[in-house]
């Protein structure tokens, strides 16, 4: 019987194997952050531990930090947790990319821009959108802090082999949708746990034609969907992205960890736990109507009812009385006040350029306040020099510097209560963009759009209307 | 860690599914660099209004489900965030159990690290004791060497726990120490694969 992608690389990750024993899992790379670290640092000091493998940990940060003017940290308490990252990376040996650092970004956008996230790793990070670095053929998952300091101290896990599931998107994507609005679909269709205890192998043509940026998007919300990791195996695609980047390594060294990258492929007669087969055509531009990324239509569609019974009645009333949102009503009729691009989700490089595309001369509407904000430093800098900076700002959006900014408003930036946002990040939880905001999520291109139109639109027919004219 | 074995508690009920990491403790609070004092701020959104009034509606103020230290919930109960703040908080308020049909992954080893048994039992056992639970005097007992469950009214059930876990839990071992037993191990595996390099 062959083997799948998954369990060969984490057949080869394997320290221990015993009976009544979860796997003592090795674990080639953690990233680290402000928020989830500082009891796992002062765990190590209480007990005298060190860190193993200072050389493969990496650390930024980003939950906290402020996206105007970053040196005025006006929260004490968010101040004194950046400089406690700080001391224990300078305290530990760990390299850190901290505010002054060109390298300074969210955490899942910097590792793979550096070139630290590499195919057939092990990855972890005390933050669930781990599941990112998948993309490069790795098995990337997040961590709790426990665990965080676990892998400091011994740079293993004891881990009981998940399993996996094969979730084959073929066919064409339509104009106008993008890999956001496939993951969303994907959720809105199986649930927000259709993935619990396993690792997602996302194959097929779809996945196959996009680029790494949407790669990372899609497995970026693997654990929206209750998979803790999700990934793509390695192609040309991956290598290219990777080649000449920091912590690549060149030459003919690089040439040799292709070929090895090469190997790491799903056999043939591999067998899944699960499998799913998709048809990439049907999917729409989505937006997320309720409280959990599951709770999802097809912007052409409308919010559910309680008859259709495809929802939980209290579940629904519920969601429909925090959205303040009627059931049946067309997604179009959506209001939005407020636009949100960035996050680990969507704020790479092709992000900003899909978004950009789509304002196209336009201005954004009265009444919306719209931002944008850079996944990293590299990506901030990479967009001012292509002038989409100058796109967005004479279109009226706010061009701020990198961080998680509204993904999860830890910083300043937030929603104000029962105003609606179209946001590019990942999770539309109640309160996540401040206590009573409305997230929709959506793709780049529809939330520049919404921005534009300050409601939802079907970016489809709107580009054609545009054609025809 | 406590060691947990034969454990007797009173149940809270939160009848409601996926209930997220971001509902149990709030981002607001997340930016504390202790591991303690998370209980006052959890459901915090849920359990107070913008005024910091507690909110009568809500499950947890309601006067059935005060003194309680087991809370029945919802299935995939700590979707979301990875934020090991949620069972902090569970815990510091003063739940050490939490009872629900299912859970999500991180969550769920979040709470094992804490010494808080996941119990998953089916989504009709979960339903029965919901609807028992709101009894004054109804108690649970939790035995976790025999992965039981059991009231006082005749009803009992057993629950999956991995043999490992269990150890750890009823002996209330650290595990760092443990798994620095296998720093041999760990070395052999470093010098002969790519680990031996840096990056
Ligand atoms: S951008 Fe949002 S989801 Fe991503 S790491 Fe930051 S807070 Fe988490």
């Amino acid at each position: 019987m062959g083997k799948s992608i998954i369990e060969k690389i984490w057949d080869q990750h394997i320290v221990n194997e015993e009976e009544n024993k979860p796997d003592l899992l090795y674990i080639d790379l953690q990233y680290i952050h402000e928020v989830t670290s500082p009891q796992a640092f002062e765990g190590l000091r209480l007990k005298g531990r060190t860190v193993r493998r200072p050389d493969r940990t990496f650390a930024t940060m980003d939950h906290n930090v402020p996206t105007v003017n970053r040196y005025f940290i006006e929260d004490d308490i968010a101040r004194k947790q950046l400089d406690a990252l700080d001391q224990n990376c300078k305290e530990f040996g760990i390299r850190l990319a901290d505010l002054d650092s060109p390298e300074q970004g969210i955490v899942h956008v910097i590792g793979p821009e550096l070139g630290l996230t590499q195919p057939g790793m092990t990855i972890v990070c005390g933050d669930s959108h781990t599941s990112t670095h998948g993309a490069f053929g790795s098995i990337a998952f997040g961590i709790g802090t426990s665990e965080v300091e676990h892998v400091l101290a011994t740079q293993t896990l004891w881990q009981t082999k998940p399993k996996t599931l094969k979730l084959e998107v073929n066919g064409q994507l339509g104009h106008g949708v993008k890999a956001k609005d496939v993951i969303l679909y994907v959720i809105a269709k199986f649930g927000v746990d259709f993935g619990t205890g396993h690792i997602i192998e996302y194959c097929g043509e779809v996945f196959r034609d996009m680029s790494m940026e949407e790669r990372m998007t899609v497995c970026n919300m693997s654990i929206e969907g209750g998979a803790r990791a999700g990934l793509v195996a390695p192609d040309e695609t991956t290598f290219s992205y990777l080649k000449g980047r920091k912590y690549v390594p060149k030459g003919e060294e690089f040439e040799r960890c292709v070929q090895d990258w090469k190997s790491l492929s799903s056999d043939q007669d591999a067998v899944y736990d699960q499998e799913i087969i998709l048809d990439g055509s049907l999917i729409s531009p989505m937006v997320s109507w309720g409280t959990n990324p599951g709770m999802a239509s097809g912007v052409d569609g409308k919010v559910p009812t309680f008859a259709e019974e495809i929802i939980d009645s209290k579940e629904l009333d519920r969601a429909l009385a925090y959205m303040g949102l009627k059931e049946g009503m067309a997604i179009t009729d959506i209001p939005v006040q407020h636009v949100f691009i960035g996050s680990c989700t969507n704020s790479r490089i092709e992000d900003l350029r899909q978004a950009a595309e789509m304002i196209d001369g336009q201005e954004v509407h009265k009444g919306v306040r719209a931002m944008v904000v850079p996944g990293s430093q590299r990506v901030k800098r990479q967009a001012e020099e292509e002038g989409l900076d100058e796109i967005f700002k004479s279109a009226g959006f706010e061009w701020r510097e990198s961080g998680c900014s509204m993904c999860l408003s830890m910083n300043p930036d937030a929603v104000p209560s029962g105003e609606h946002c179209a946001s590019t990040s990942n999770r539309n939880f109640e309160g996540r963009q401040g206590a009573g905001a409305r997230t929709h999520l959506v793709s780049p291109a529809m939330a520049a759009a919404a921005a534009i139109h300050g409601k939802f639109v079907d970016i489809r027919k709107f580009k054609q209307a545009e054609q025809v004219h | 860690m406590e060691p947990i074995t034969l454990y007797k508690g009173r149940a809270a009920v939160l009848d409601r599914n996926n209930v997220d990491t971001d509902q149990i403790i709030p981002k607001q609070f997340l930016k504390r660099i202790e591991r303690s004092g998370f209980g006052e701020f959890l459901f915090y959104n849920w359990r107070f209004d913008e005024e910091g009034k507690k909110r009568p509606d809500f499950e947890l103020n309601q006067p059935q489900n005060q003194n309680t230290s087991i809370l029945i919930a919802g299935e995939n109960f700590g979707c979301g965030s990875s934020r090991e703040h949620a069972p902090w908080s569970l815990k510091d308020y003063g739940f050490d159990i939490v009872i629900a049909p299912s859970y999500a992954d991180i969550f769920k080893s979040n709470c094992m690290k804490n010494g808080m048994v996941p119990v998953a039992l089916t989504p009709s056992e979960v339903k029965h004791l919901m609807e028992a639970a709101s009894a004054p005097d109804y108690e649970l007992t939790i035995d976790l060497p025999n992965q039981t469950l059991r009231d006082d009214q005749g009803f009992e059930a057993s629950f999956e726990i991995h043999p490992y876990w269990k150890e750890m839990l009823v002996k209330g071992w650290d595990e760092i120490s443990i798994t620095l037993q296998y720093d041999k191990a760990i070395s052999a595996f470093e010098s002969r694969t790519k680990a031996a390099s840096t990056i």
